[in-house]
């Protein structure tokens, strides 16, 4: 499974590119591929602005309606429209072509509560709960 | 927890094949080995195959056999000969289901129950109670003692005619033969499916399960073959619009409701013939229809469904799913009569949101060639 070093984890599967002021959010190889086939991403208005830990989005697969949690506060300002016509695009790509949004942050400070990548790995390697 | 969970005598090819296992009825089963949809587009383009051991199976045996079946189902069992399948419904006095099952026909006097695994107990006991009534015959529940798996895709034919001495060709859809040898193994065939494509399901003794099924895998090998899971049985079921019991088919709904009439033959008594000809005669309350949604979102099972407005409840949704072939949104749903005219205008609750759908005509998915 794939957990690149430039990114920052949730305990619930998303991840957080960093760019500036503002993250890229997406979920994970791992979470993408708990889900299976992925069908559906409900993405967030733009403009509308989310607590860290607060849901964003909704992404389901064939069997299984998965929230996804901000990684951090701030404001939605892009989402991906791609997905919701190839919602597969999170199976096949979910660092690159399968983000989902991306946040402006309110309060850079809030990424020291996320995880490395050892520590997620760490914590996919305990079973992700 | 997962200890506690029933296997099946297939479930080392599960484990060997890379399955994710899940607690499907109390069974551990794999919901797919690669993806479902790979697993479900295989099946469509070229066969997949099953282990469906959980299903149960009933034989019913004696001079009185045809007469409790008459008594039990709906359907015309009279109409089978030594090598017909028979789909059924079978029903309480008051017209809900208590399962739908197939009806193979070994001997005139020698019939074959296949049942919903979760209906086993249920099934049997009541099966039983019946026979009392009737003279000479012999009910007996062989479910733990046979494996059964499922070939099915348009090369189901080709897979299989390559261990199997029986011409296949012969064989026409809803018949079936015991005794033919698959691989050195005595199966029991029938040319039947869960799919809506061609294909066979594969009968044999519990203990030749595994075997069966790498016998088969190996026949596959150049055909496309794949092993299949629980989740492609479901989507696949679902766009060939086939009843699932304890979705479509329960209790509470009679075999008319559930768009079942074409199986149910009022020219007999059975049970729950009265409350079925009483419902006939006084039209239906509710119908199940296929719903196809206008914008993006996954009905589910359960959801509400709404008039177009979203502001009356009519109905709920039995099946809702993405539908891989059809790369659409749709659902099975029971609604009033009077909501379920092609082209009407609902909407499902999707957390929350009323989500516009229409109603389309079923099946959503028929494979070409089959007639209508």
């Amino acid at each position: 499974m794939n957990f690149p070093a430039d990114l920052k984890y949730t305990k619930t599967h998303e991840y957080a590119r960093v760019e500036g002021n503002q993250v890229v959010v997406g979920v994970t190889d791992y979470a993408q591929d708990q889900l299976g086939d992925i069908v559906y991403v409900e993405l967030p208005e733009i403009g509308r602005e989310v607590k860290a830990g607060e849901v964003f989005s909704t992404v389901e697969s064939v069997k299984a309606v998965s929230d996804c949690y901000a990684p951090v506060s701030g404001k939605i300002v892009k989402v991906n429209e791609k997905v919701q016509d190839s919602p597969d695009l999170l199976n096949k790509d979910p660092y690159g072509e399968g983000w989902i949004a991306v946040i402006e942050m309110k309060d850079p400070s809030e990424l020291g509560n996320l995880m490395d990548q050892k520590a997620y790995a760490k914590h996919v390697e305990e079973g992700g709960h | 927890m997962a200890g506690e969970l029933k296997k099946t005598p297939l479930y080392p090819v599960h484990v060997k094949y890379g399955g994710r296992i899940i607690d499907f009825e109390g069974w551990a089963l794999p919901v797919q080995f690669s993806s479902i949809k790979e697993e479900h587009h295989a099946c469509r383009n070229a066969c997949a195959l099953w282990d469906v051991s959980d299903m149960g199976e009933i034989m019913v045996e004696g001079p009185g056999a045809l007469g409790l079946l008459q008594m039990l189902l709906v359907n015309d069992i009279a109409k089978g000969y030594p090598g017909r399948v028979i789909y059924s419904p079978m029903c309480y006095p008051h017209g809900g289901v208590v399962d739908d099952m197939m009806v193979v026909c070994l001997e005139n006097s020698r019939y074959l129950l296949v049942v919903n695994a979760g209906n086993i107990e249920k099934d049997f006991e009541w099966i039983s109670g019946l026979a009392k009534y009737f003279w000479r015959v012999d009910v007996k529940n062989l479910s733990a003692d046979i494996a059964e798996v499922a070939l099915q895709g348009p090369n189901s034919e080709k897979v299989l005619q390559k261990v199997c001495s029986y011409p296949l060709k012969e064989m026409k859809y809803y018949h079936g033969r015991e005794n033919v040898d698959v691989g050195g193994l005595k199966c029991l065939v029938t040319r039947t499916g869960y799919t809506g494509e061609d294909g066979f399901e594969i009968y044999t003794r519990a203990e030749d399960g595994v075997e069966l099924f790498e016998i088969i895998m190996d026949a596959g090998a150049d055909e496309g073959l794949v092993p299949a899971g629980l989740g492609c049985r479901d989507t696949l079921r679902f766009e060939a619009s086939m009843p699932l019991y304890g979705q479509e088919l329960d209790e509470n709904h009679t075999p008319l409701e559930a768009g079942l009439s074409r199986f149910v033959c009022f020219d007999k008594e059975f049970v729950g013939k009265e409350a079925l000809m009483q419902e006939r005669e006084n039209g239906l309350r509710v119908k199940l229809v296929g719903l196809e949604m206008v914008e993006k979102g996954v009905p589910r099972t359960g959801y509400k469904v709404f008039d177009e407005t979203g502001e009356k409840e009519l109905g709920y949704v039995t099946t809702g799913s993405y539908a891989p072939t059809l790369d659409k949104y749709l659902a099975m749903a029971f609604v009033p009569v009077q909501s379920s005219q092609i082209g009407t205008k609902l909407t499902v609750d999707i957390r929350g949101k009323k989500v516009p759908a229409v109603v389309v005509k079923m099946p959503f998915y028929r494979r070409e060639g089959k007639k209508k």
